[in-house]
């Protein structure tokens, strides 16, 4: 038993950090605003999503599970709501100067 | 090498690397956001180093409420930072101003490096005292108890800080409400953030202040949060900041500073010294002396970050 939940563990865990992975190789190499924005919020959903799943089975107790849930609601609210800033602010300031969405530093 | 000493390597080889870069960015605003990963990068640190009060002090502090305030001196400086930077200081400022820095650094290096090994530490004796206050977080002991003048001095710091922050107001202003007014779409994001998130922050800020007794956190943490959440609020336009000459506000200010310094009085009088609580009642005194600062903190922390009058007192 104990073992199958270690392997849930792993698989989620490294998947979660597979997708942190792939998050930050978007931010770093995307070209624009908006789908920087799009990579970044797939490594707050998905991957604390999937390392919060793989720790579940690791929680001493349901008060500490729920604990974890709860972080990664928080970080879903947080992140999505940074992100309609983020993404308002870029699409208004393009809109000023007339062009596409705005083209970050190479 | 263990797993655990590999992930402290890296994580010291990432703060180290971050500092460099806020140090190294030009400009203003990315110095700011690097200065913020750095604060949240030091909390972990301290968790490492299991010094969890400290952790959540930095994370709420350094993390947190500095980064507002940074980014928010960084947009008023943005009008000015193309000529700021045009003009660089001469060679000899320059270099003794690195020179002093190094100085500095290796000052502090000399100084944990040269460190009786063990250190010198009034741990053990702390700890040995836990008994006499009946809280079980040794941390809030010591600054409740053991150093309560420190702590009651600290919070009269921040008051004067505000008093700083206040006088710099012009005269016709004096009184008014603090920072511009914000504006923000009552139906957008963040408006919506502001109404979701309050309820839940204060929820944690109580839980904070209250486990803080027996467990890592306390007053100070909890108010920040609590500042946090108002900060929110104001930003997003749903309330505005308090005028700075509202009598129930400065009662407020002044409510933690003062039941601290009538609980000390108190022992002076019953007790034996200034601030020396009855064995007996010293857990619902601390716990009472917390309560009303974690409501003078986060008043002081919100309004320090809302900084002087900018609005006149009438609407």
């Amino acid at each position: 038993m104990s073992v199958a939940l270690d392997i849930v563990t792993i698989i989620a865990v490294s998947a979660g950090a597979f997708f942190f992975l792939a998050g930050t190789v978007g931010l770093l190499r995307f070209p624009d605003t908006l789908t920087r924005l799009h990579a970044l919020t797939k490594a707050d959903n998905l991957g604390l999503g999937l390392v919060v799943l793989g720790l579940l089975p690791q929680a001493g107790s349901p008060r500490d599970g729920l604990k974890l849930v709860c972080v990664w609601l928080l970080v879903l609210l947080a992140g999505a709501t940074v992100s309609q800033l983020i993404a308002a602010l870029a699409s208004s300031e393009s809109g000023q100067r007339g062009d596409s969405i705005e083209r970050g530093p190479p | 090498m263990t797993i655990a000493s590999a992930l402290e390597i890296a994580l010291a080889a990432v703060v180290l690397g971050v500092a460099v870069w806020t140090i190294a960015a030009h400009e203003t605003s990315a110095a700011v956001v690097g200065f913020l990963a750095y604060g949240l990068l030091l909390a972990l640190v301290w968790v490492r180093l299991d010094a969890v009060d400290v952790a959540l002090a930095e994370a709420a502090i350094g993390g947190g409420l500095s980064g507002v305030l940074l980014l928010g001196a960084a947009a008023r400086l943005r009008p000015a930072e193309a000529a700021a930077t045009t003009e660089r200081p001469g060679r000899i400022p320059r270099l003794g101003a690195g020179m002093l820095s190094a100085l500095v650094a290796a000052a502090l290096a000399a100084g944990v490096l040269l460190l009786p090994d063990p250190a010198p530490t009034l741990a053990p004796a702390a700890a040995a005292n836990a008994g006499a206050t009946g809280l079980g977080n040794p941390v809030t002991n010591v600054l409740m108890a053991f150093r309560a003048l420190d702590t009651l001095l600290e919070k009269v710091v921040l008051l004067l800080v505000l008093v700083g922050v206040w006088s710099l107001a012009p005269d016709r202003l004096w009184g008014g409400r603090p920072g511009p007014r914000h504006e923000a779409d009552p139906l957008g994001v963040l408006a919506f953030l502001a109404r979701l998130l309050p309820p839940v922050g204060i929820v944690v800020g109580i839980y904070i202040l209250w486990v803080g007794a027996n467990h890592p956190g306390g007053a100070f943490q909890a108010g920040t949060i609590l500042a946090a959440m108002w900060l929110l609020v104001m930003m997003a336009g749903l309330t505005d900041a308090p005028a700075v000459s509202s009598r129930r506000l400065r009662l407020v200010l002044i409510a933690g500073p003062a039941v601290f310094i009538a609980v000390g009085l108190a022992g002076l009088g019953i007790g034996t010294a200034f601030l020396a609580y009855p064995a007996a009642q010293a857990k619902p005194l601390i716990v009472a002396i917390e309560i009303a600062m974690t409501l003078t903190i986060a008043t002081t922390l919100g309004l320090l970050i809302a900084g002087a009058p900018e609005q006149s007192e009438e609407r």
